[in-house]
């Protein structure tokens, strides 16, 4: 090579003989070669070309189509959630909403403050987006707001060509109309999380913006049937996502609506009539079972959890004691205390004591060796007396006369300790306590005191209030009433007879006194001449008598009230449970269901009566709660931890602690508990309710 | 050439110049669909440069070889003042500034250290007595005139600039008779040098483009996104292209510049194949007829500076050309003739005017000349 490239060291040597024409003979070789090479290149790069362009073409010409075709999913539009009479607790509501693309962000900060001003978000919203895109990956888009009015729409829109990565969408976005009133029954709707888009092989349309799965309650449960089947659009986009032209769109199919057996109406008054305290109300209806109101208050609005669940709004739920974020119809357990009496007897009728058949009260009762104690001296007591005044000793006596196996026995029949076939995320259904039982758990025999304990329902006894309300219906109908929540699920459980007529009727006569009659629920009588209700007064003890009189002191010591009910007396249409966690007493539980029955025939009458009280209340569920959190924000908005980042963590930790919650009251069950005197509801709302503290005054 | 044409017009390389002319046209066309099918901005203001520049290497073509010589070594002087000039001002600014503003183009006198290097080069070895051309001097001095405007433009920092220039240089050193040897130890040392100058003469943005020129995927939508979209645009294009004005890579902006450096690219994408085996021809004829002009020559300055004249325009064209295919880093160079930018079509219509000035000087003074 060096040689005919005049190169070679030779050349140096013979150093002389260098002259101007050997140098042009250099140059000439030299430049020959370097042709050659510029003519190589050429060739290498039209070979290059060649390749990408006929071997390749195929590859690329696919890569060029998905770079200028752009699939994106239309979310199908949510089905809708109705009631028994087609008025939807949950629809759809076609409104503006705002995503940013983090990775196209040039200033984060900067581009949410912006937003934040023009949609005047407030701080703490503010503070956890920032939070979010901080963690987010790249082209993800994250929600920014929703349910945008067209003026705030196109204040942002006309600002776009200064915020790069910020896209404004048209969509839908899910209306709750009855806000919190369904919290706890419907859940609500959120954006899929990772571990749900890897569950469903990562479906892309749990990444698309603006689609939202249900997150907790009938929204989680119906959720296949609520989604729909996505649309799709093909567009022309630019590299910066600019939206060219449509190509093609499939439009979506909207979701299967879910008929619940829910009479909306009625769930949103029993959920505001609830006030400021704390508590649930069922109500069933005795010919089919149908569930028509199982509200669970205080708590949350599902319209603002959907657009993920704030901190400032996770802190104020989490400090309220009366825990809005626990469903308590289905994850609240209560010792049902008296409730369960009318339930007993018929566990004493069935074990063939006649109803006539007497003892004595003074005040109590000797079982075995020991006198325990009732909550008044009642004297010659019969089965009636015994239900309409609540008298704990013959309770006591009978309970210990056929043994409460035969007793433990009645309760699961009439629906204790049974988990019903419902459309929910989870129930729990506590405690029918039995010999066997307490052996099996703590290791302990069974005491005398035990019997007396479960006689009255405490002790180890826990319910839930659908339970309560289920063995309310049973008792009214003698039928094996099944609760159904949807209207697609038979009635069942019609064509089993529980108990004989004779017994059935004897037992609704004695619960009609406990309203209509001298019992202890005198001011729960309905106002109408013709329409009574039957029930039984529950007071239910949470801690020993030696910390707490279950009246006065600390909220969370004062004893649970309870009230179960059906109505009419002679034809029972309706049955239900009430229980007002730390009411106090009964007095706090049954004036509620004798509001809420009294809506159920005359809703005028009722809606009056509970005009007047949220008057004093400070409006109705929904405001308190605005207020509230508008005062929590205010108050406390700099300084909230932030909330778990996955909003399953979230009711874990709620069902977690609820269980532990549900135990509190066996905790005093190592000892005979001493029967408070049943009628009355004393105290104040909890504290935290954070308004006026009037109470309604019918409970003395 | 038949009498029917006038001499001075007949005169003209033709068979360079219609090419180019074509060339350019195909250019302005380019630019026309890269502009979203407008004339403004890109394709009228490239016809108007063209024009302009084609007077003024008109006006080169007709310079004497005297005033050239003469001017050779003030102009290199002007030009190195030039760049500390810019230098200086973007310090005093507080940031980068390459460039002067002469109101109807933007000047970056490193574009023009590129065609005047050559002419100093060209000048120092003609004027160097033959037997000197194996010494150290042949060397020393040169390495410094091509190593202080080097280092000006490195500074700047312009790396794609500076290796042209030293490109050019080299080019002209080689053609003017140095051992061979010097050139393999310069190569070997080139070779040991490149890793250490990669990880600590190369800001972080220039090492990773030149990582992604060996993974682009790797990084698809970061660095590695100007070369894959470029090799889609050209590979989606095929035999004939996706026909004028439908190219969807520079219409919907997946194409980075595509009117300036990554105008091959679009081009390829709308003509396809063919389009390219077009342009590839033009410049071979150009860079053929530049190597002929220059091997005609008998007078040692010309033939060393049209040599290197060719060899910088050369140098534009395989750089860019490998960079869109995905051969070579992403260096900012745009492609002669093609892409549009005031800079880069002066400094090539300047190469261009010289080939055609030592071509009129072949012509009167043919084969044989008197120095040398």
């Amino acid at each position: 090579m060096t040689n005919w490239l005049g190169g070679k060291k030779g050349t140096k040597r013979t150093g002389p003989i260098i002259s101007a024409s050997t140098l042009k003979n250099t140059f000439d070789r030299r430049s020959v070669v370097i042709g050659t090479i510029q003519g190589g290149i050429g060739v290498l790069l039209a070979a290059r070309m060649g390749y990408l362009a006929i071997a390749e073409n195929e590859k690329y010409r696919l890569e060029s189509e998905s770079n200028r075709v752009n699939l994106s999913l239309i979310p199908p539009r949510r089905g809708w959630i109705l009631d028994r009479n087609d008025a939807p607790l949950a629809s759809n509501r076609a409104d503006f909403r705002v995503d940013v693309i983090p990775g196209r962000l040039n200033d984060p900060d900067a581009t949410i403050d912006q937003i934040g001003e023009l949609l005047s978000l407030n701080p703490a919203r503010i503070a956890d987006l920032k939070t979010k895109i901080e963690a987010s990956s790249g082209y993800q888009p994250v929600e920014v707001a929703s349910g945008l009015n067209y003026e705030e729409f196109a204040a942002l829109s006309v600002r776009l060509p200064d915020m790069q990565g910020v896209v404004p969408q048209r969509g839908f976005s899910r209306f709750y109309p009855t806000a919190s009133s369904v919290g706890h029954l419907i859940g609500y709707v959120g954006p899929a999380n990772a571990e749900e888009y890897a569950e469903e092989e990562r479906n892309p349309l749990l990444v698309t913006p603006g689609y939202k799965i249900g997150k907790d309650g009938l929204e989680k449960e119906f959720e296949q049937d609520l989604r729909g089947i996505p649309g799709a659009r093909r567009v022309e986009v630019t590299a910066s996502g600019r939206i060219v032209r449509d190509l093609e769109t499939r439009e979506d199919i909207q979701g299967e609506p879910v008929r619940l057996t829910i009479d909306g109406p009625l769930q949103d008054y029993a959920a505001r009539r609830i006030g400021l305290e704390s508590g649930s109300v069922v109500v069933m209806d005795c010919e089919s079972g149908d569930i028509l109101c199982m509200a669970s208050m205080p708590s949350f609005d599902p319209n603002s959890f959907s657009d993920g669940i704030g901190s400032v709004e996770y802190a104020m739920l989490r400090e309220d004691q009366r825990v809005p974020l626990r469903n308590k119809v289905l994850k609240g357990l209560y010792p049902p205390g008296s409730t369960v009496k009318p339930m007993h007897c018929m566990a004493f009728l069935k074990a063939g004591i006649s109803p006539n058949e007497t003892i004595s009260c003074a005040g109590g009762r000797r079982i075995g060796n020991r006198f325990f104690n009732c909550w008044s001296n009642h004297g010659t007591v019969d089965m009636a007396k015994a239900i309409y005044q609540s008298c704990d000793s013959y309770f006591y006596h009978f309970a210990q006369q056929i043994g409460f196996d035969a007793v433990a026995d009645m309760a699961k029949l009439t629906g204790m300790g049974e988990e019903f076939p419902l459309p929910v995320i989870s129930q729990f259904y506590g405690t029918v306590p039995t010999p066997d039982w307490k052996l099996n758990k703590f290791g302990r025999p069974w005491e005398p005191f035990d019997t007396v304990n479960a006689s009255i329902g405490q002790g180890y006894y826990l319910a839930s209030p659908l339970q309560l309300a289920v063995t309310s219906a049973r008792l009214a109908t003698g039928k094996h009433v099944m609760p159904r929540l949807t209207m697609n699920t038979k009635p069942k459980g019609f064509n089993q007879v529980d108990f004989p007529s004779d017994h059935v009727a004897y037992i609704r006569e004695a619960m009609s006194d406990v309203v209509n009659g001298p019992g202890t629920a005198g001011r729960g009588r309905l106002p109408f001449p013709d329409i009574k209700m039957a029930g039984k007064t529950g007071t239910a003890q949470v801690v020993s008598l030696s910390i707490s009189d279950g009246r006065s002191g600390p909220w969370k010591y004062r004893d649970h009230g309870l009230f179960t009910f059906f109505a009419p007396v002679d034809k029972p249409r309706y049955a239900g449970a009430v229980v007002i966690e730390h009411g106090g007493g009964s007095g706090a539980a049954y004036p509620i269901a004798r509001d809420v029955m009294t809506f159920m025939f005359d809703p005028a009458k009722g809606l009056e009566a509970l005009n007047a009280l949220e008057r004093q209340w400070g409006g109705t569920a929904q405001q308190r709660l605005e207020a509230r959190y508008a005062a929590y924000a205010a108050e406390r908005g700099e300084t909230v931890i932030a909330p778990p980042r996955r909003d399953e963590d979230i009711f874990d930790r709620v069902e977690a602690e609820a269980r532990v919650a549900a135990e509190q009251s066996q905790e005093i069950a190592d000892e005979f508990v001493a029967p408070r005197s049943d009628p009355t509801a004393a105290g104040t709302p909890p504290p935290n309710a954070g308004l006026p503290t009037t109470r309604d005054g019918d409970a003395e | 050439m038949s009498s029917v044409v006038p001499a001075p017009i007949a005169r003209q390389p033709w068979g360079m110049l219609i090419p180019l002319f074509m060339l350019v046209a195909f250019g302005a066309a380019v630019l026309y669909s890269a502009a979203g099918g407008s004339m403004t901005p890109f394709a009228s203001s490239h016809l108007i440069r063209f024009s302009v520049f084609l007077v003024m290497a008109a006006v080169i073509t007709s310079l004497p070889r005297e005033f050239v010589r003469l001017m050779t070594y003030p102009a290199y002087l002007v030009v190195l003042i030039l760049l500390v000039a810019v230098e200086a001002m973007g310090a005093l600014r507080g940031g980068s500034q390459r460039w002067l503003d002469l109101g109807f183009m933007v000047l970056q006198p490193s574009e023009l250290m590129k065609p005047v290097i050559v002419v100093t080069l060209a000048q120092f070895y003609s004027t160097l007595p033959v037997g000197m051309i194996t010494g150290w001097r042949a060397l020393l001095l040169p390495g410094a005139i091509i190593a202080v405007p080097m280092a000006m433009v490195l500074m700047q920092p312009d790396l794609g600039t500076s290796l042209a220039i030293a490109f050019g240089g080299a080019v002209v050193m080689l053609l003017a008779g140095l051992p061979l040897r010097w050139f393999v130890i310069g190569g070997a040392a080139a070779i040991v040098a490149t890793p250490l100058a990669f990880f600590f003469g190369l800001k972080e943005y220039q090492q990773r483009r030149v990582m992604t020129m060996f993974d682009p995927e790797a990084d698809a939508l970061g660095a590695g996104y100007h070369i894959t979209q470029s090799k889609i645009a050209i590979g989606s294009g095929g035999l004939f292209g996706k026909g004028f004005n439908n190219g969807s890579q520079s219409h919907l902006n997946y194409l980075p510049e595509p009117h300036t450096d990554f105008v091959f690219a679009t081009m390829a994408e709308e003509w396809g194949l063919v389009g390219g085996l077009f342009v590839i021809a033009v410049f071979s004829i150009i860079l053929r007829w530049g190597l002929k002009v220059a091997r005609e020559s008998r007078d040692r300055f010309a033939s060393l500076l049209a040599a290197g004249m060719v060899a910088t325009i050369f140098f534009y064209i395989a750089v860019n050309l490998l960079m869109v295919m995905g051969m070579a880093p992403v260096v900012g160079i745009p492609l002669p003739f093609m892409s549009h930018g005031g800079s880069s079509m002066l400094t090539n219509m300047i190469c261009l005017g010289v080939l055609m000035m030592v071509n009129r000087w072949n012509r009167n003074a043919p084969r044989g000349g008197l120095s040398g």
